[in-house]
């Protein structure tokens, strides 16, 4: 190779991978702060994650637009967030069963109406260089980041802003810190809770369109891998603030990252090791930051884990 | 704005089978204090949901300013300026002060630009009674601050009829006094008609101008406050022919006994991995009430539990007798250690199983109760039925899951459980929580036989009268350690009261 890099091969393309990996953590993740800083948790991402996935591959595959599919990733996405946040709201129903139940029903109906789309190529969704002053294609090849990406950051920014800073941002805070404080001024709980778990599962589901139309870049049922179930773990580490939930999403993209990057240098002994980095990084990170002494003292007080 | 004045006429409520207000009547007069005295479940708070719109009466009507009103919603009440103030504070304690006040308001902007709110919100209060600084988080508030908070709120949304429901509960008697009397100078000058539904005759006499007796579900008395009126109401409130069951002769505690129970330097994390319990040390002799007072939420409730088992002693040391207490089963039978905590319901019962289950969950492994592993029925049924009689328990029979009882019918299950054997050391949470006065003086004259047969009691209350009324020795807990603690022959309210408040001065 002509510009064999070495280490610092391995250290540009784990960066790039960390951008290019992280998006549909940072996209469950930014989904599920919305939704649990209402009071309630959502673990059907996994299922909205590969609902989106589907929906989204397969829209642009029957509509030549990778764009309308990323549109309808996110609608399929927000009708599954419906359908939780309406089971929920009836009376003495768990919220964490619910979720486990769409969680296995988004992937059971991403796998049937999924069927006929593993074979084909659907146009994908068109990258942005930002290394064209580089002649390393290292480098150029970690700069190509995706559009998705840019809004998924842009979301983090704006939702970190909207939680102090706005009308909605403060009524969706009360509603998962104070519910009673909420009824009493009149505000519908129920309401409130059933529009944040509805926006959380549209940026969910545009994070599993992210997995179809940008990287990997393709659809079949392995395709997610445990991803929605990590990012939701992420928020814990991240104590429900949108901003910690992009640095953390770039941290786990990054140790996704590893093996393919060691893999480029001839690395490949360990392969199936560094695979499970994010998996491990999950575990250490929830022992670390739900240990006995460190409070969860950034959970919502309304969320059913914080009670 | 001059103050409205506010009618209920008639109104009725029924909940199922239960009358909770019968055809009452009452008229609030603008600008001033009105109190509605009444024991619990006496239809006070059933009455005041019905003003504001958050029950809706059966039948009757509420007249503000002399036009007929049909209260279906809260959102009716609040665009007549009426507010209402819970008992239990509900700010947002993960909020900041300002955030709370905001977000009360009807026309709130979509992008709040905090500096001019701030601004704006300093120069509101500076024309309060009391100040708070509306940067500060509400968890990082004290009860009188969140109570102070409650009614800045009321004024702050332009409300000019203010219900108070029990408003001094969680406050220590210093801080009572002052809220209430800034309350009553807002009343006077004119601004607000208030009204505060209360259980203390101390509360009217000194700061009311009319009240209202209550009881069951209807108005005994409507009348202005004047300096006689303590005796008057009494008779009233409870009825004519009352009699009060006086606490039952003491036996001094012999002099020179040693310690029955003493807990050492515990040091507990409460359930956000904070020191809830920070070094309290305390000691209980046989023959002996030993009251802590203090606002909730200073470590009492994780305190409990380390002694019933349920948390984990992170430091110090429990003994009894003078011995190592681990808290095992093998330990409280033979110890004869009893407890009732608060909330029994969630606590120590098991909400589906009977009755007489539940009655039976000190003894039913023991002989006679049980043999060889069987356990003996129906003289666990013998055994319940006889303590449902005696503690007059209401219950459809024996077998009824537990969870179906009203809360103070439970309190008497766990109650008869814990006071009906042997008891050597006991220890009692709230013992008297949601009981009418005849149920509770019932209670405590039974308390005081355990210990006059020789118990050392361990009495947690935020009724400071209740500790008063029961105690040999009071201490003070107070962030998670006990910081005073007085004969309560020396016992006086006040100084009590300021060290609850964590005050030194």
């Amino acid at each position: 190779m002509e510009h064999d890099l070495g280490w610092i091969g391995v250290v540009i393309a784990a960066l790039g991978g960390a951008v290019r990996i992280s998006a549909p953590y940072l996209f469950v993740s930014l989904g599920e702060v919305i939704t649990e800083r209402s009071g309630r948790v959502n673990l059907g991402l996994e299922g909205t994650l590969l609902t989106g996935a589907m929906t989204g591959f397969a829209t642009s595959y029957l509509t030549g637009s990778p764009w309308l599919g990323v549109l309808a990733a996110g609608a399929a996405g927000a009708a599954l967030g419906m359908v939780h946040a309406l089971i929920c709201s009836l009376p003495r129903v768990n919220d964490i069963a619910v979720g486990i139940a769409l969680f296995i029903f988004g992937m059971g109906i991403a796998f049937y109406f999924g069927k006929p789309f593993i074979e084909p190529r659907a146009s994908m969704l068109p990258m942005i260089s930002f290394g064209e002053w580089s002649d390393v294609p290292a480098i150029r090849s970690a700069l190509e980041i995706s559009p998705l990406f840019i809004a998924g950051a842009a979301v983090a920014l704006t939702l970190e802003w909207a939680i102090q800073n706005t009308r909605w941002g403060l009524i969706l805070r009360m509603a998962g810190d104070g519910a009673d404080a909420a009824k009493a001024l009149g505000y519908s709980v129920n309401f409130i809770r059933f529009i944040a778990t509805a926006c959380g599962g549209f940026l969910a589901g545009i994070g599993g369109s992210f997995l179809s139309l940008v990287y990997p870049g393709n659809w079949n049922e392995g395709l997610s891998s445990g991803q929605g179930l990590m990012a939701i773990a992420l928020v814990i580490f991240a104590r429900w603030s949108p901003i910690r939930c992009l640095g953390a999403s770039l941290l786990f993209g990054g140790a996704s990252a590893i093996g393919p990057a060691l893999q480029t240098i001839g690395i490949s002994k360990g392969y199936y090791l560094f695979s499970a980095a994010p998996y491990v990084l999950t575990l250490g990170l929830l022992i670390y930051s739900s240990s006995a002494r460190k409070a969860l003292d950034a959970a919502p007080s309304e969320l059913t884990l914080a009670k | 704005m001059a103050p409205p004045s506010v009618e209920a006429r008639n109104l009725t409520k029924s909940f199922g089978s239960v009358h909770a207000l019968s055809d009452v009547s009452v008229n609030f007069r603008p600008g001033r204090l009105h109190a509605l005295l009444g024991e619990n479940g006496a239809g006070k708070s059933t009455l005041v949901k019905c003003l504001m719109g958050y029950y809706q009466a059966d039948s009757g009507e509420v007249v503000v300013n002399g036009s007929p009103h049909q209260m279906r919603s809260p959102q009716i009440s609040q665009a007549l300026h009426m507010g209402m103030v819970y008992q239990h504070f509900t700010a947002v304690d993960r909020m900041t002060v300002a955030e709370n006040l905001v977000l009360g308001r009807a026309d709130l902007p979509f992008v709040i630009d905090w500096s001019s709110e701030i601004n704006s919100l300093r120069s509101f209060m500076a024309g309060m009674p009391f100040q708070i600084d509306p940067q500060r988080r509400v968890s990082s508030l004290a009860a009188g601050e969140k109570q102070k908070l409650e009614i800045i709120k009321q004024l702050y949304l332009g409300r000019t009829f203010i219900v108070l429901d029990e408003p001094t509960s969680v406050l220590t008697p210093a801080e009572a006094d002052q809220v209430l009397s800034e309350v009553r100078r807002l009343v006077d000058e004119g601004s607000l008609t208030v009204a505060m539904i209360t259980h203390k005759f101390r509360e009217v006499t000194n700061f009311a101008q009319d009240v209202t007796v209550m009881r069951a579900g209807k108005v005994v008395a409507s009348t202005e406050v004047n300096s006689d009126s303590e005796a008057r109401l009494t008779k009233l409130m409870f009825g004519e022919n009352s009699t009060f069951m006086t606490l039952a002769k003491r036996s001094d505690p012999p002099i020179g006994s040693p310690n029955a129970l003493m807990m050492t330097n515990i040091h507990a994390l409460g359930d956000r991995g904070d020191e809830a319990v920070a070094g309290a040390t305390l000691s209980v002799k046989p023959h002996e009430v030993l009251g802590i007072a203090g606002v909730s939420g200073n470590g009492q409730k994780q305190l409990v539990e380390v002694f019933a088992g349920q948390r984990e002693l992170a430091e110090g040391e429990i003994t009894v007798d003078s011995e190592v207490y681990r808290r095992t089963r093998k330990e409280m039978q033979k110890k004869g250690i009893f407890l009732l905590t608060e909330e029994p319901l969630q606590n120590v019962c098991v909400r589906s199983m009977s009755v007489a289950d539940n009655l039976a969950f000190r003894v039913f492994d023991l002989t006679p109760f049980a043999r060889f592993g069987l356990i003996n029925r129906k003289m666990l049924e013998k055994l319940a039925n006889e303590l449902i009689a005696k503690y007059r328990v209401k219950t459809p029979s024996a077998d009824a899951p537990i969870g179906n009882l009203s809360g103070g019918n439970v309190q008497r299950v766990v109650l008869a459980r814990e006071l009906s054997h042997n008891v050597q050391v006991l220890v009692l949470q709230n013992p008297c929580f949601g009981l009418d006065s005849h149920s509770a003086a019932d209670i405590r004259s039974k308390i005081i036989d355990v210990r006059n047969s020789g118990a050392a009691v361990l009495l947690f209350s935020e009724d400071l009268d209740e500790v008063l009324e029961l105690s040999d020795r009071i201490a003070v807990m107070s962030e998670g350690k006990i910081v005073y603690e007085v004969d309560a022959k020396n016992a006086d309210r006040y100084e009590i009261g300021r060290h609850m408040a964590h005050s030194t001065h």
